[in-house]
């Protein structure tokens, strides 16, 4: 009966004296740049079509900060804060995968025991990174108790962190040519507390609790599912792409600071959606607590720091006693040490994929490139084809699950 | 299992001199080509039965103000998961004709990787979907990574230069 009153054309309404209604028009929704169930600043200008979303159009870059421009006038020493605030919440990765690109330009050799350490330190990275993830993705499903649990874990890493390098979330550590200082007892009692107690216990109560979970598998299952070969297309590294069901991962390719020596399995999926994202997520938790617990039990002894006077600070002691170390003191600080010309790429397995540091030196004290590969720049372009014909509580899901952090999207 | 030495030549026979330039920094082959058989060339590694470098791993640019005639470059590092192979082309462009043609229709990747390039150098990338800046704001007039631009605000007034060792 309504149909009469609802007129199908302009001029039917015209004639008809009724309201003007156009059902071919799309809804504009603008999701952000604030949006509570955002996580960070980036900004989806969605068409929806009702309920469905047509396309989005998205707008980045409200939290870049130059950094491949400051670099070009940093030594290299002080480019390691930048790195820190790229993807800031697994920083001890970036900043380890930028000294291991220094080193190569070097041709630095980095004592066992040193990378024995930058392991631990990275994997800890991974698991803090994939805890915030994962936990988050539980909220923004409506389930704030899960991550309440696990983000007592996350307070336990950053005390790790402060012990090794003194600061919680952007942390500076490591130096070129080694680590700063050595693992203290009380860093290694809370690092065996962490891993042999706490942790697996309360992520093994985080699984329990969504993994089979009937309301939230509904949520998530075939949601925003992207195949193998797409995800190449567009360029996805780390679980992204490996829940997508292809096996690439920088640790076991081209393994740098003796991952080869531990033993580590690549979780897989199979649809490459927010199910699978989320699955490979919770036992890549698992494998790097192996990771860490293999390091631990194996820890070499010896220096933690390689003899390269010209990049690694001498000690206090020596600084006020010798004038060698006095003179290399001076020259670091000041910047006066001129690095040897080449080009260099170097890619480490960052918590969201293959994290790239592209380095062009012309032979003086700060680099003349420095361009930074950063896989949630990349993969995020994707977003807009997994949200096709979902509602917005799927794509809040999907945007969740993609673990797409401000900080390295902009750069 | 390939090395730098088989895929340089293997280059070589099919684009002849429009590759060029091979070297290999710390076992990365590398070499140059131009913009006309830039596409052509990266169809061809992408597809190749053996070689199958089927990842774009970056696109990114880089300006050497003292090679006159090639300013602008365009750098590609392509990687190939079956083989654990990587490779790096660099296509070099003249200020005043900074034109390239998008790879966007090989990889759709390249998409965004070709916006922040033309944002930071002014590189422009033919027949790219959506060429316009994605970091910077809409309405800057210069392209800020090329060396001509100084790092720092030169319209401020505040800062004394002899503090702070200029």
């Amino acid at each position: 009966m309504e149909d009469i009153l609802i007129p199908k054309n302009t001029s039917d309404a015209l004639a008809l004296n009724r309201p003007i209604v156009e059902d071919t028009e799309y809804t504009t929704l603008n999701l952000g740049p604030t949006h509570p169930a955002t996580h960070g600043i980036f900004q989806n200008i969605l068409k929806m079509d009702g309920e469905k979303i047509v396309s989005g159009e998205q707008t980045i870059g409200y939290i870049h900060r130059a950094f491949e421009k400051i670099a070009e006038r940093r030594p290299f020493y002080q480019i390691t804060t930048l790195t820190d605030r790229m993807n800031y919440c697994s920083s001890p990765i970036n900043n380890m995968g930028w000294h291991m690109t220094v080193e190569k330009l070097l041709g630095v050799k980095v004592p066992k025991r040193a990378e024995y350490i930058r392991v631990i330190m990275m994997e800890l990275a991974r698991i803090s990174d994939h805890i915030i993830c994962n936990s988050i993705l539980g909220v923004d499903t409506g389930a704030y108790s899960g991550f309440l649990y696990v983000f007592q874990e996350r307070e336990k890493i950053y005390e790790i962190y402060e012990e090794m390098c003194g600061a919680r979330l952007t942390t500076n550590m490591g130096r070129i040519g080694g680590m700063e200082r050595d693992l203290s007892p009380t860093a290694i009692a809370k690092i065996k507390d962490l891993i042999y107690n706490s942790l697996p216990k309360a992520w093994a109560e985080f699984e329990k609790l969504f993994n089979r979970n009937r309301i939230f598998v509904d949520r998530i299952v075939n949601v925003g599912p992207i195949t193998g070969e797409r995800a190449l297309e567009y360029g996805f590294t780390g679980p992204n792409l490996r829940a997508a069901g292809v096996d690439y991962d920088v640790r076991v390719m081209e393994p740098y600071s003796s991952y080869q020596d531990f033993e580590f399995d690549i979780p897989v999926g199979h649809n490459g959606d927010t199910y699978d994202r989320f699955m490979v997520r919770n036992q890549e938790i698992w494998e790097s607590i192996k990771i860490i617990r293999q390091a631990l039990e194996n820890l070499p002894e010896g220096p933690f720091y390689a003899n390269e006077n010209h990049y690694y600070l001498p000690p206090k002691h020596d600084v006020y006693k010798n004038m060698e170390a006095l003179i290399y003191h001076f020259k670091i600080v000041m910047g006066e040490i001129d690095a040897p010309a080449g080009e260099i790429y170097h890619a480490v397995e960052g918590g969201n994929g293959e994290l790239g540091f592209y380095l062009v030196s012309d032979g003086g004290r700060a680099p003349y490139r420095l361009h930074f590969r950063r896989p949630s720049f990349i993969y995020y372009q994707a977003y807009p084809e997994m949200c096709k014909g979902v509602s917005i509580s799927d794509a809040i899901v999907i945007l969740s699950s993609l673990n797409v952090i401000a900080g390295e999207l902009d750069a | 299992m390939m090395n730098n030495q088989q895929i340089a030549e293997d280059i070589v026979i099919k684009f002849g001199e429009n590759a060029h330039s091979f070297e290999e920094p710390w076992g990365l082959l590398t070499f140059t080509t131009n913009r006309q058989h830039i596409i052509s060339l990266l169809e061809y590694l992408k597809q190749h039965e053996t070689f199958r470098f089927n990842f774009l791993t970056d696109l990114t640019g880089i300006h050497l103000p003292d090679n006159q005639g090639a300013e602008f470059g365009v750098i590609y590092h392509l990687h190939s998961l079956e083989n654990n192979v990587r490779i790096r082309i660099k296509v070099f462009l003249s200020k005043d004709d900074i034109h390239i043609p998008t790879a966007t229709t090989v990889w759709p990747t390249a998409n965004w990787m070709e916006r922040e390039t033309y944002d930071f150098f002014g590189i422009l990338f033919d027949a790219h979907p959506n060429l316009i800046r994605i970091l910077n704001i809409e309405d800057m007039d210069y392209f800020p990574l090329r060396k001509e631009y100084a790092l720092e605000d030169a319209t401020r007034e505040d800062k004394i230069d002899a503090l702070f060792g200029r």
